[in-house]
């Protein structure tokens, strides 16, 4: 291996591993929010209990949602620094951006959150949370506006002289049609795991007969925020299809393994075989489904990779522009087939509550345990058909990832970085998933009741 | 003046913020093990920090993306050419995070251990090393003529970077010592304040001689005129801590590390990492950075948002102004 396969690896490994967390955060953070606005308005405890417990997992989520995104923000200029001299001038106010308006806000009102229940008035207090969610969601935006630049750069002009490429516009890179789709993707596909969480901690209390009267609203909650962001994931995804095969046409021919144009298209649901152009061995096939989900029209016309490959010759001098067709292949299938199962989980479990029922079923419950795990591997699928699918670019049509890798870089070093930071996240996703399991065990506090101690000497009501 | 000198200074101003805030947090960190001497003193030492030390991170993060943004040469040569002491510091910040946040997650005295030992090595290692990076930047390293580093790993380990390393150390030691004596109360206060009284005099004199060579080496007028106010904060420090002047000390040691800092941002400009190769090899504020309209754009950017952040980072503070003691910690 190389300087460049170890940065593609680290880059990898670190980035799908920062986004199991991302997604927790992004959902649960809202939907602690909304919880705790209910309580305030109600006065209801049920609803108390509720948001401290789920807050309490959130936050063990949070924290490595932090320390892992500290390696993002500097592996740019460590592994890719040919492709942050190439691309600093526009792919860095996005992320300067971010640090300034979303990462402070999350952090700060974060804190004042966590710190604050003695502290602060019931309102203000509810505010701080809300405006953590919304700093998660700004992060969100202003990352896949970066994300979305690589996939399919605007705005921008490649200056020859001083070989990089520069900005023109701010404007065009923040309203990138790919971002505009992207991003209602990218949330919807966070409320859906978030609500899988509650789905599935709630299921194994439910097993259990513990606090049904926090449990059973916290699954019917649940599973009513997974079907809902399933059905948004599906018509923001199904809108990103239409775009990517707009812009990037060999990432949707390597996602059917579409060898030759074809017209109408048929979408394979899964095929044994080889998947390099020869004859399939067995695959499932949905007629005219493919041309539909491409071009908007069930008999449009599909490019196929090799006439793509061709094209590309052309158009970018001789060279190899094919992604890893299996990976490709594969990772769409299994984003939209694990979210998919998902739903299917969801909507079972609302069916056995309708009507002020309990169900009873072990096997429902623990597919509901289960649904915890299907859509952080869809969201994972996701990114890495997004990322593998555009190789061999960082830059679509632009700059290559063999030119990003940072020349100074010896393969030692990259080696180093690679297993240290493996390790070590392979350490703290033991410590992590520990500590969540005994949270999510433990079940909602009781809440004391209220202390008239208003000396200014009482315990703090939160401390580590 | 320059959108380039423009984005120079923010960037000071950025890692001034980074020290100025981080670093009591290290020096807190670093100190928990010699002012805590039970779990519960130890929680409470933990706790004045507790709701902020993850918004001063932020600071080293915006200094980051904004190093990228308006100078992405530098921020491409910067972390490509330091790689193994940056990922030395990222390791030691993410346990010091998640130590943080798990230590008091499990009622087991082995398990708070282990954290507790993150804490210590995680604050001061960055503690150390941000030193050692300044001092190498300020010093210059050997770039090519393509800007890439062509030194080595034991090449950043210089004397002079490391008398750097010593006084970050030293400073926020002690700036920690003056935070926990200003933000604690009963004993913990007493055993800290006399703490910062006797650290004093050793940072004058690790800081001071670092930047003393720092101006001979470089003979900035502006940069020795802000070196000479540093000392004078910090002599202004010591007589604080010896008065029990809590509040005056930190705001010492504040502008201390604030204004150093600045000093060796002027030292270093217009240059942004000198060679030692060759001149024209060299980084500078010209070479290195975004085109004009994006440093406009971040400019617009940085003035609209900047106050709000300040204004609420501040309120922060205000909201947990009160003194913490040990009574106050939760069984
Ligand atoms: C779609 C959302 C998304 C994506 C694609 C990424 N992140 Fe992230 N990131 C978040 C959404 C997020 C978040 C929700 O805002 C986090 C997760 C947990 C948290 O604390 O904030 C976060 C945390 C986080 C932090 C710590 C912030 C803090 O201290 O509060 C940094 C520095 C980054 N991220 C940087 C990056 C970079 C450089 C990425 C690209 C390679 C990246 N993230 C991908
Ligand atoms: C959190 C969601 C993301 C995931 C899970 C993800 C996943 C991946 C994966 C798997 C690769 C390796 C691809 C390969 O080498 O074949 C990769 C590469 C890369 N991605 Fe992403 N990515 C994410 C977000 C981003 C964002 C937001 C950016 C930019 C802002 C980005 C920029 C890059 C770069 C620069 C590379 C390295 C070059 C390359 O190998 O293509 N990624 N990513
Ligand atoms: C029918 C359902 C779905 C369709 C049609 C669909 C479509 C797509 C497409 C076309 C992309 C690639 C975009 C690009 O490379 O430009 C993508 C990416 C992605 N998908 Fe899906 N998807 C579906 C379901 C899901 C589900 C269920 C999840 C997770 C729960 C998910 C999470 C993601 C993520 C995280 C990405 C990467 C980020 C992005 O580019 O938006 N998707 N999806």
């Amino acid at each position: 291996m190389d300087t460049l396969d170890l940065a593609r690896w680290q880059f990898g490994i670190t980035t799908v591993y920062h986004f199991l967390f991302v997604p927790i955060t992004i959902g649960m953070s809202a939907l602690v929010a909304g919880l705790q606005t209910a309580w305030v308005r109600t006065g209801n405890e049920h609803y108390l209990r509720a948001t401290k417990f789920w807050g309490k997992l959130f936050l063990i989520n949070f924290t490595m949602g932090v320390v892992t995104g500290i390696v993002q923000e500097f592996q740019f200029g460590m592994n890719w620094s040919a492709y942050s001299r190439f691309v600093g001038d526009i792919f860095g106010a996005p992320l300067a951006i971010e640090g300034l308006l979303a990462f402070f806000m999350e952090s700060t009102f974060l804190g004042l959150w966590i710190f604050g229940w003695d502290r602060l008035p019931q309102r203000v207090h509810l505010a701080t949370i809300w405006l953590a969610s919304i700093g998660t969601m700004l992060s969100a935006y202003f990352i896949l506006a970066a994300n979305s630049w690589m996939q399919h750069p605007v705005g921008y002009q490649v200056n020859q002289a001083a070989g990089r490429a520069e900005l023109k516009s701010i404007g065009q890179v923040f309203t990138n049609s790919t971002t505009l789709v992207t991003f209602p993707h990218t949330i919807s596909a966070c409320f859906l795991t978030a609500g899988a969480v509650l789905l599935a901690v709630s299921a194994w209390h439910l097993k259990r007969h513990n606090q049904p009267e926090v449990f059973r609203p916290g699954l019917k909650l649940g599973a009513w925020v997974v079907l809902i962001s399933a059905v948004a994931v599906f018509v923001s995804g199904d809108a990103q299809a239409r775009v990517m095969t707009e812009q990037q046409p060999m990432k949707m021919a390597a996602a059917e393994a579409l060898w030759d144009d074809s017209a109408p298209a048929s979408f394979s649901i899964f095929t044994v075989g080889t998947l390099n152009g020869d004859a399939d061995v067995f695959s499932v096939r949905i007629p005219n489904v493919l041309s539909l989900l491409a071009t908007g029209t069930p008999d449009g016309n599909v490019e196929g990779i090799n006439n793509l490959q061709r094209a590309y010759e052309r158009k970018y001098g001789p060279g190899d522009y094919k992604p890893n067709i299996p990976v490709a292949y594969w990772s769409f299938r299994l984003m939209i087939g694990f979210g998919g199962l998902a739903a299917l989980v969801a909507l079972a479990a609302l069916w056995s509550t309708r009507g002020g029922r309990t169900p009873r079923n072990r096997w429902l419950w623990l597919a509901g345990v289960i649904a915890i795990g299907l859509p952080l591997a869809a969201n994972s699928f996701g990114w890495i058909f997004t990322e593998m699918g555009r190789q061999p670019w960082t830059v679509f049509g632009v700059f290559k990832t063999a030119q990003s890798v940072s020349p100074s870089v010896s393969t030692g070093d990259a080696a180093i970085s690679l297993i240290v930071l493996t390790v070590l996240y392979g350490i703290l996703a033991v410590v992590e998933v520990g500590l969540f399991v005994k949270y999510a065990r433990a079940g909602a506090p009781e809440i004391p009741p209220d202390s008239d101690d208003e000396s200014p000497d009482r315990p703090l009501a939160f401390a580590y | 003046m320059e959108l380039t000198t423009v984005w120079f200074a923010l960037i000071a101003v950025l890692w001034a913020g980074y020290f100025l805030l981080e670093g009591f947090d290290f020096g807190v960190g670093i100190l928990l093990p010699v002012l805590g001497r039970d779990n519960r003193e130890r929680r409470l030492l933990i706790n004045t920090i507790g709701p902020v030390w993850d918004g001063n991170e932020v600071w080293l993060l915006v200094a980051g993306g904004a190093t990228f943004a308006a100078f992405p040469e530098w921020y491409a040569t910067l972390f490509s050419g330091f790689y193994l002491p940056l990922l030395i510091i990222l390791v030691a910040l993410i346990v010091r995070g998640v130590a943080f946040e798990y230590r008091g997650k499990r009622d087991d005295e082995r398990w708070r251990r282990r954290w507790d030992r993150c804490i210590f090595a995680g604050s001061l290692i960055p503690a150390v090393l941000w030193g050692v990076a300044f001092g190498n930047i300020i010093r210059g390293v050997r770039l090519d003529e393509h800007h890439e580093y062509a030194g080595t790993f034991f090449d950043l380990l210089n004397p002079y970077a490391l008398a750097g390393g010593l006084t970050t150390l030293t400073l926020f030691v002690l700036h920690g010592a003056v935070f926990l004596a200003l933000k604690t109360d009963g004993e913990t206060r007493e055993r800290a304040g006399a703490l910062a009284a006797r650290l004093a005099p050793a940072a004058i004199g690790v800081a001071g001689g670092f930047l003393a060579w720092t101006a001979i080496a470089h003979r900035d007028g502006v940069g020795l005129a802000l070196f000479v106010a540093a000392a004078f904060c910090l002599g202004g420090a010591a007589v604080a801590t010896r008065a029990r002047r809590e509040g005056w000390a930190f705001l010492a040691t504040g502008a201390t590390l604030v204004l150093a800092v600045f000093g060796l941002f002027v030292t270093l400009f217009p240059d942004v990492m000198p060679s030692t190769i060759a001149a024209a090899n060299s980084l500078t504020v010209h070479n290195a950075s975004s085109t004009p309209y994006t440093l406009k754009v971040m400019t617009w950017v940085a003035v609209c948002f900047t106050p709000i952040v300040l204004l609420y980072q501040g309120w922060t503070y205000w909201v947990f102004r009160k003194r913490l003691s040990v009574e106050k910690i939760p069984a």
